[in-house]
C-alpha cells in the first residue's frame, strides 16, 4: 500500500474545545492552539497520517483527509 | 458511512468539558461500529443518567435515556422483547456499579447479549464529584475533602466474578486498543463488559492535581500495560488493559426460546 499523502485537515472549529490533546499526542508536532484556543495545523509537511488526532478528539473536531480518498 | 452520519449533529459541540474522555469513548464507539458495518437500526442504545449516559442522546441509533442505574434493566427488556437488535449500554462507574451495582451482577449472571461500556473516571462528573465506588482509598472528591477511605471495585474482577462471558479494560489513551475491543464486545454472543479509563479533568482530575486532560490520558499511557506483559511482573502495580475473559456459555435470550419450545410441549424428550 502507498503511503498515504496528506490532503487536508478539516477542522469544526466551532466544535474545538482547545483540550489540547491532539496537539499533545501528535508524534510529528504538527499541531498548535492558536490564540483563541482553537487547534490549528501549524506544519501539514510534517504530518504522516496517521490519524491519532482524529480518533483521540473528544469533540470529532478533527479529519485527517488524504490524497486517495474520495476517488471511489 | 462519515463519522457525522452516526451522530445528532443538531446537538453538537456537546455539553461534556472540554478534554472530557466521554467524547472520546464516543469516537471510539463509532469506529467500531462503523468497521463492522453495522446499520443504525439495527443497535439500541441504553443508558441511565450521568455525564457518560449524554451519549445516547448524541448519538443516532434507537436510544433510550433512562434513569439513574437502571439502564441494564430496561436493556434486558428490550432484549428479550427484540432479540436480534444490538443493545449498547454506556455506564459511568457510578452508574454501572454504585447505584446499578445489583443490576449489573444479575445481567452478567444471566449472560444477555449486550455490550456494557463501563466509562470510568472514578467519580460523579455529573453532579459535582463526589467519590464513586471507583474513586480508591486515598483520592480526593467533593464528599472526601480529606481523604476516601473507601476502597476500590477491581472492574474486571467484579465483571468475571459475576459471570459475564467476555471482560476487557482500556483507556482513552489506547484509542485503536478501545475500537478493537468494542468490536469484539457487540459481536460477542453473551454479556460483554468493556471498563474504559476515561478522564475528568474538571472533577476527578482537578481534586488530584493529575493536570490537564492530556496528562491524566498520558498517565494512563504509563500506568498501564498489556496483559502478562514483562513489564506487569516488574511492576505489579500496573494496571493491565487488554482482553482477560471471551468464552462461550448459554445466552439468555437463546435458552429462553428453548424455555418457551418445552413449555409449547415440544422438544419434551430431550
Ligand atoms: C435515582 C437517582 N439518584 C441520584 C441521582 C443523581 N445523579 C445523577 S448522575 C449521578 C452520578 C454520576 O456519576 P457516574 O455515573 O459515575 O457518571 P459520570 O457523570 O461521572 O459520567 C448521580 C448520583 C439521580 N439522577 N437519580
Ligand atoms: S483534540 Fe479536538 S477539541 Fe481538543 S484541541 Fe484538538 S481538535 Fe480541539
Ligand atoms: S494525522 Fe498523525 S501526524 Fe498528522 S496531525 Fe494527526 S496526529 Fe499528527
Ligand atoms: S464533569 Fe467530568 S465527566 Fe462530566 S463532562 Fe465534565 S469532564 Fe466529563
Amino acid at each position: 500500500m502507498a503511503k498515504p499523502k496528506l490532503k487536508e485537515h478539516q477542522i469544526q472549529t466551532e466544535w474545538c474545545k482547545g483540550c489540547g490533546i491532539c496537539v499533545a499526542f501528535c508524534p510529528k508536532s504538527v499541531l498548535e492552539l492558536d490564540s483563541q484556543d482553537k487547534v490549528r495545523v501549524a506544519r501539514p509537511e510534517d504530518c504522516i497520517c496517521c490519524r491519532l488526532c482524529e480518533l483521540r478528539c473528544p469533540d470529532i473536531a478533527i479529519e485527517v483527509i488524504v490524497e486517495q480518498e474520495g476517488s471511489g | 458511512m462519515p463519522v457525522k452520519d452516526y451522530i445528532r449533529e443538531r446537538f453538537f459541540p456537546h455539553l461534556w468539558c472540554p478534554g472530557c474522555g466521554h467524547g472520546i469513548v464516543m469516537n471510539a464507539l463509532i469506529r467500531a461500529i462503523e468497521a463492522l458495518g453495522l446499520s443504525k437500526n439495527e443497535i439500541v442504545m441504553v443508558s441511565g443518567i450521568g455525564c457518560s449516559s449524554r451519549i445516547s442522546g448524541y448519538l443516532d441509533f434507537h436510544t433510550l435515556h433512562t434513569i439513574h442505574g437502571r439502564a441494564l434493566a430496561f436493556a434486558t427488556g428490550v432484549k428479550m422483547g427484540l432479540p436480534e437488535l444490538n443493545i449498547i449500554v454506556p455506564m459511568g462507574d457510578g452508574d454501572a456499579l454504585a447505584i446499578g451495582g445489583n443490576h449489573f451482577i444479575h445481567a452478567a449472571r444471566r449472560n444477555i447479549e449486550m455490550t456494557a461500556i463501563i466509562m470510568n473516571n472514578r467519580i460523579y462528573g455529573m453532579t459535582g464529584g463526589q467519590y464513586s465506588p471507583l474513586s480508591g482509598y486515598g483520592t480526593l472528591a467533593t464528599t472526601a475533602p480529606y481523604m476516601n477511605i473507601d476502597h476500590a471495585f477491581d472492574v474486571v474482577q467484579l465483571s468475571i466474578a459475576a459471570g459475564a462471558t467476555f471482560v476487557a479494560r482500556t483507556t482513552t489513551y489506547h484509542v485503536q486498543q478501545m475500537t478493537d475491543c468494542f468490536k469484539k464486545a457487540i459481536l460477542h454472543e453473551g454479556f460483554s463488559v468493556v471498563e474504559v479509563l476515561s478522564q475528568c479533568p474538571t472533577y476527578f482530575g482537578r481534586k488530584n492535581k493529575m493536570g490537564s486532560a492530556a496528562d491524566m490520558m498520558a498517565f494512563y499511557r504509563d500506568h498501564t500495560t498489556p496483559i502478562g506483559s514483562k513489564k506487569k511482573k516488574e511492576n505489579p502495580d500496573l494496571i493491565e488493559r487488554g482482553i482477560f475473559v471471551q468464552k462461550d456459555l448459554p445466552e439468555y435470550c437463546r435458552a429462553y426460546d428453548t424455555v418457551i419450545e418445552r413449555a409449547k410441549g415440544k422438544g419434551q424428550k430431550g
